[in-house]
């Protein structure tokens, strides 16, 4: 346990040097006040919007920014190392490979836990003292849960490639993909099975293919429990077969669980 | 001697099809320095990861002190085991003192003992600086300091002196004395060389992943039967007009000999014998030429085989 903190305190130390904790937090906070302040400007209005429009507008930005992010952040953690040639020397250490990688993990997924809490949190402040609505805390408390699982996903993704592939500039690319798939693609392709295929997939069906995406799932999480007229798309057709809320966070937690044992299983077999 | 430090028993390792290293066996006793001499390839590298534990073996037995290294039960001796790869870049960002502490840190060590070994190699002036400012003989210091925590009972070393200068290089070596006469052992990986000698007790030769010569120095260059090289002024034409030492006189200088050990001292004496002789020099085939020797012999082998 001690050598995974070690590894978890430099990793958060490299975050906070680096200027990623400060980046990422201006970033949220500055995405979530000013879409709190001037989401409604669309429709002619200034001011603060109702909480609906705030949490849809900022889920559907969050989605993604955060993996993105995510990706970036952690894209190099090991094929980075593996090329200095610390990785080597680590391991010649009295530290193993899952404690390498769960330190790492811990401390840069404290870097995004922390970073949205703080960004996101900045607004729902902001908004409680002007609304003093009690719905507020519970909205943004699922949405800033559901944002770090997010987050916490796509680190352990990012490792994931980060330990399949030899070199850093190929690490960078198939991160680009994989955000691409999952923030984009999928949910163009979903669309195109819904309105291409006539009674080619039913809600319970569309909402399970929903699960093999923890954006999709992100969403779900944020959007369901919102006015449909804020929603649209293939969403939409999802949120009336929606699952529970506990269900949902549930699939999200097990997008952080499984990707984070794959990538252990992978560091295993890895040859150095 | 007790129980030896490493141990390796047909120890060999292969990729794919590819031997990295084939069957090797050695041990390494307490307190005692082998100098790993090879190629880029040459299966060094190779060598020191199945000792360290990072790679199991494909076939034969490695030991480090009386466990196999990659086993669960070893996991403790890693704090007594120190190394320094080959190449090894440190996080640029952070300061040497910042690297340092994490590395000792990971042992069980603290930052305190960080800055001893920072003082023991001598870069304590740069520690509160990032390594990216770092030259490159200051990272190759902060790589020692690293390979020296927790004064371990046995070292790694590979490519120890790259990219240090020479007074940087008498001061390693000086530390590699020092560790030795506190009985640690060390293998030093190099591809060469000089100034390598003195402060190695067996050198080992590998060639493509084949081992192919083990000894001390003088075991080496007996079994090469190389020539002593003799060098004696004064004498003009006097060797060439005389009927035994003119079998000895070099193809490329006349005034230079290549004496078998055997003969050396007879020769010598024939030398000394004559009145109007100045100075004399004496050299024994240096770890090079043995190095050199063996690789070509190595490399005739091959071709043989090829041929046949």
């Amino acid at each position: 346990m001690k050598q995974i903190l070690t590894v978890a305190n430099k990793e958060f130390h490299d975050g906070l040097r680096n200027r990623w904790l400060v980046s990422i937090t201006l970033i949220f906070a500055l995405l979530s006040v000013g879409l709190t302040y001037f989401g409604a400007a669309a429709s002619g209005e200034m001011g603060i919007t109702s909480l609906s429009t705030t949490i849809a507008s900022l889920a559907s930005l969050a989605v993604f920014l955060i993996p993105l992010i995510a990706l970036l952040l952690s894209y190099d953690s090991f094929v980075g190392e593996q090329e200095s040639g610390t990785l080597l020397l680590l391991l010649t250490y009295p530290l193993s490979k899952t404690q390498l990688l769960l330190g790492k993990f811990i401390g840069q997924g404290s870097i995004i836990a922390l970073a949205t809490l703080i960004g996101f949190g900045a607004s729902a402040v902001l908004l409680y003292f002007q609304l003093e609505d009690n719905a507020i805390v519970s909205a943004f408390s699922l949405f800033i849960l559901s944002a770090v699982l997010l987050g916490l996903s796509f680190t352990a993704i990012s490792y994931l490639i980060s330990l399949s592939v030899s070199e850093k500039s190929k690490a960078a690319g198939f991160a680009l993909i994989t955000w691409f798939l999952f923030a984009l693609a999928f949910d163009l392709a979903l669309l195109a099975l819904l309105v291409g295929v006539e009674d080619g997939i039913s809600q319970t069906g569309l909402t399970q293919l929903m699960m093999l995406n923890p954006a999709d799932i992100f969403r779900l999480v944020n959007l369901a429990g919102l006015d449909s007229s804020d929603v649209n798309g293939a969403l939409a057709v999802a949120i009336n077969a929606s699952l529970s809320q506990g269900q949902l966070i549930t699939a999200l937690t097990a997008w952080v669980a499984i990707p984070l044992t794959l990538a252990i299983f992978i560091f295993r077999r890895k040859k150095l | 001697m007790t129980t030896p430090i490493v141990s390796l028993t047909d120890a060999g390792k292969s990729y794919n099809k590819l031997d990295a290293l084939q069957s090797v066996t050695m041990t390494l006793g307490e307190g005692e320095v082998l100098g790993l001499f090879g190629h880029n390839g040459a299966g060094k590298t190779t060598m020191m990861k199945l000792i360290l534990g990072v790679i199991s073996p494909s076939r034969g037995q490695v030991a480090v002190m009386g466990m196999a290294p990659d086993s669960k039960e070893a996991w403790h001796c890693r704090t007594k085991v120190g190394y320094l790869p080959e190449n090894v870049s440190f996080y640029e960002q952070l300061t040497g003192l910042e690297v340092l502490t994490y590395f000792a840190k990971l042992k069980g060590f603290n930052k305190k003992q960080a800055i001893d070994l920072l003082e023991q190699v001598g870069i304590t002036h740069a520690m509160k600086r990032q390594v990216k400012t770092y030259s490159k003989g200051m990272r190759q210091r902060l790589g020692l300091a690293q390979a020296f925590i927790g004064e371990p009972k046995l070292l790694l070393l590979d490519e120890p002196t790259v990219g240090l200068d020479p007074i940087a290089t008498g001061d390693f070596y000086r530390t590699v004395d020092q560790l030795k006469s506190q009985g640690s052992s060390v293998i030093l990986c190099s591809h060469v060389l000089p100034g390598v000698e003195q402060h190695i007790d067996r050198a080992m030769i590998l060639s493509s992943g084949q081992l192919l010569a083990m000894g001390s120095l003088a075991e080496l260059r007996h079994q090469a039967a190389l020539p002593v090289e003799i060098k004696a002024h004064g004498l003009n034409g006097a060797i060439a007009s005389h009927d035994h030492l003119a079998n000895f006189i070099s193809p490329v200088c006349s005034q230079t000999l290549n004496v078998p050990e055997a003969e050396k001292i007879s020769v010598l004496k024939t030398l000394l014998g004559f009145d109007n002789i100045e100075d004399i020099h004496v050299e024994s085939a240096n770890l090079e030429q043995v190095y050199q020797h063996y690789l070509a012999l190595h490399a005739q082998k091959q071709q043989a085989k090829g041929q046949s």
